[in-house]
């Protein structure tokens, strides 16, 4: 009940921030909005499923990726159509590298999706015709819904139209994932976290389902990443980097893996908060890795888990 | 015949765990497998239940070679499995539980997005299910806080909801108190009668459960098929009862 009274304040506040909040502000939140979509997949794969990806950012800069090629080379600017075909682009990448990763379990899993992450960085890096190098591909100003709202600067545009289009696709991203974590298959996912060898013995597909999970999470990060770049107008190789896909651990971990809305809090926090320490120190890198040490140790359930009873490894 | 090891033998380098053991398990059996420690016992359950492939010989249930399918095929057969150390989803509820095996059972696990909690058809059945072995009033709890009795049962109920042919039990009340025991196989064995399952293979150390509630016992010793037979059979042969229990049972 709290958590939905919350969730609501959240909402309404959200809802009416471009009203209160100075610009700069809300320009912070459009990335938190994106990570909040690709995190959902995110913990999909993780929270509910208990695989942990060290590569998730090869699928949102494969959104990024797509949504540069599409308005950039191709001349779509149909947010719509950019998002539609980050979604298959994440999900088609996802089937041989998913087909191939969930085969392991655990570090093994861990390791082959930050190789799989790694080698699409290089990828990007050196197929300079194709992605533009160390240079990357601009994202121009996409449609919103069939409207160009050519008379709105940058600025304008962004923290206005743009504002409520992210928004609601974060919206919509959450009942989607809300609707299939409580599906069957989010049944199954759980049992094969908790138990993959009872969850065998009770007729559950295990590696087909990680399999299914790992699409799910992959389309969620492509159009995640295809939204993220929209406000920095450049798609370029730092976003399949790994310390890319650390950060989204690290958002996953801030915010709180075991709660639904806790990627997205994450997300939130995350961003706002490299910001305020990026703009008082130049070590924030620092900062942020002491941080992350002190919400392993002492908040393991992240921000929505701190009223919980806490919980020891074995 | 429901179940069938034909000549299996299974080494791990090379110990033989399982040599030349060959069974026929008919419908409407009750059968326990004994034997002392290193016996073969468990090995023996995981190439009936395809866990394990054999390194030579056949298994075959209704007809079809099952060695080494893996147990979700084995489950779509109608054979299904408890094991010997309670294994239970921890954090999920006892009627989450029994879900996660109706629903596969059904082949509507993956449907991505169904509404669960709306499919009365399958609540139904999970509160029947629980019901049925003493877990009714705790379909909402976390598997973990279960007493150790009751996670067995749990543990049970889970495989029991494939709605098996054969159902294989790794020594259903191991880790029980011995005042739990029986309340358990009379759970159990009532719970198989109501369900139809056609032929209960357990294996058991407790002679006690063993001689109550066994149609059939197979003795291993060493990898291999020391007797099988009835009970009574096998409690008036001292040598096959000393050397499956240390003594003559009285």
């Amino acid at each position: 009940m709290i958590g939905r009274a919350a969730t609501v304040v959240g909402l309404i506040a959200l809802v009416s921030a471009p009203f209160v909040a100075p610009p700069y502000q809300l320009t912070l939140l459009l990335p938190a909005f994106a990570y909040g979509i690709a995190l959902l997949g995110l913990n999909l794969l993780f929270g509910t499923t208990g695989l942990l990806s060290f590569g998730h950012a090869l699928f949102l800069a494969l959104g990024a990726y797509t949504a540069a090629w599409l308005t950039s080379r191709v001349g779509v600017r149909s947010l719509e159509v950019i998002v539609l075909a980050a979604a298959l682009v994440g999900a088609t990448v996802a089937v041989p590298v998913g087909l191939l990763c969930v085969r392991y379990v655990k570090i093994y899993f861990g390791m082959l999706t930050l190789a799989f992450g790694m080698l699409f960085y290089s990828f990007l890096y050196k197929f300079y015709t194709l992605t533009g190098g160390d240079e990357g591909i601009r994202v121009l100003r996409p449609t919103l819904l069939g409207a160009p709202f050519a008379d709105l600067d940058k600025v304008a545009f962004l923290t206005g139209p743009f504002y409520y289009y992210a928004l609601a696709l974060l919206a919509a991203a959450a009942l989607i994932m809300r609707r299939i974590v409580r599906s069957p298959l989010g049944l199954s996912l759980r049992a094969i976290r908790e138990n993959p060898d009872k969850a065998g013995f009770v007729g559950v597909s295990v590696r087909r389902y990680r399999f299914y999970a790992f699409v799910i999470a992959a389309v969620f990060g492509a159009v995640g990443g295809a939204l993220l770049a929209v406000p920095t107008g450049l798609a370029d190789p730092l976003l399949a980097y790994w310390t890319h896909s650390g950060n989204l651990v690290f958002m996953l971990l801030l915010g709180g893996f075991q709660n639904f809305l806790g990627p997205v809090v994450g997300a939130l926090v995350f961003i706002v908060l490299q910001d305020q320490v990026m703009s008082l120190t130049a070590y924030w890198r620092f900062v942020f890795g002491g941080l992350l040490a002190v919400v392993v140790i002492f908040f393991p359930g992240g921000l929505l888990g701190l009223g919980r009873p806490r919980e020891r490894s074995a | 015949m429901l179940l069938e090891a034909i000549g299996v033998r299974k080494l791990y380098g090379t110990f033989c765990a399982l040599d030349s053991v060959t069974l026929a398990i008919p419908a409407g059996q009750f059968v326990s497998i004994v034997g002392p420690n290193g016996a073969g016992k468990t090995t023996l359950v995981n190439v009936l239940t395809g866990a394990v492939p054999p390194s030579a010989g056949r298994v075959r249930f209704k007809g079809q070679d099952v060695a080494g399918v893996g147990p979700v095929r084995l489950a779509r057969l109608g054979m299904a499995r408890a094991f010997q150390l309670v294994s239970v989803f921890p954090d999920l509820g006892v009627g989450d539980t029994i879900a996660v095996a109706v629903l596969n059972r059904q082949r509507r696990g993956a449907r991505p997005f169904a509404s669960l909690r709306a499919d009365r058809a399958v609540w139904d059945e999970v509160a029947a299910l629980a019901e049925l072995f003493g877990l009714g009033a705790s379909l909402g709890r976390p598997a973990r806080t279960l007493a150790q009795g009751d996670k067995k049962l749990l543990d049970v109920a889970s495989a029991f909801a494939l709605r098996p042919e054969v159902i294989l039990l790794d020594e259903p009340t191991s880790g029980v108190s011995t005042a739990d025991k029986h309340a358990i196989m009379e759970v159990l064995v009532q719970a198989a009668a109501r369900l139809g399952i056609k032929s209960i293979i357990q294996v058991e150390h407790d002679m006690d459960i063993v001689f109550g509630y066994s149609d059939r016992i197979v003795a291993l010793h060493q990898g291999r098929v020391l007797a099988d037979g009835p009970p009574a059979a096998l409690q008036a042969d001292a040598e096959v009862m000393a050397t499956v229990v240390g003594r003559a049972r009285a």
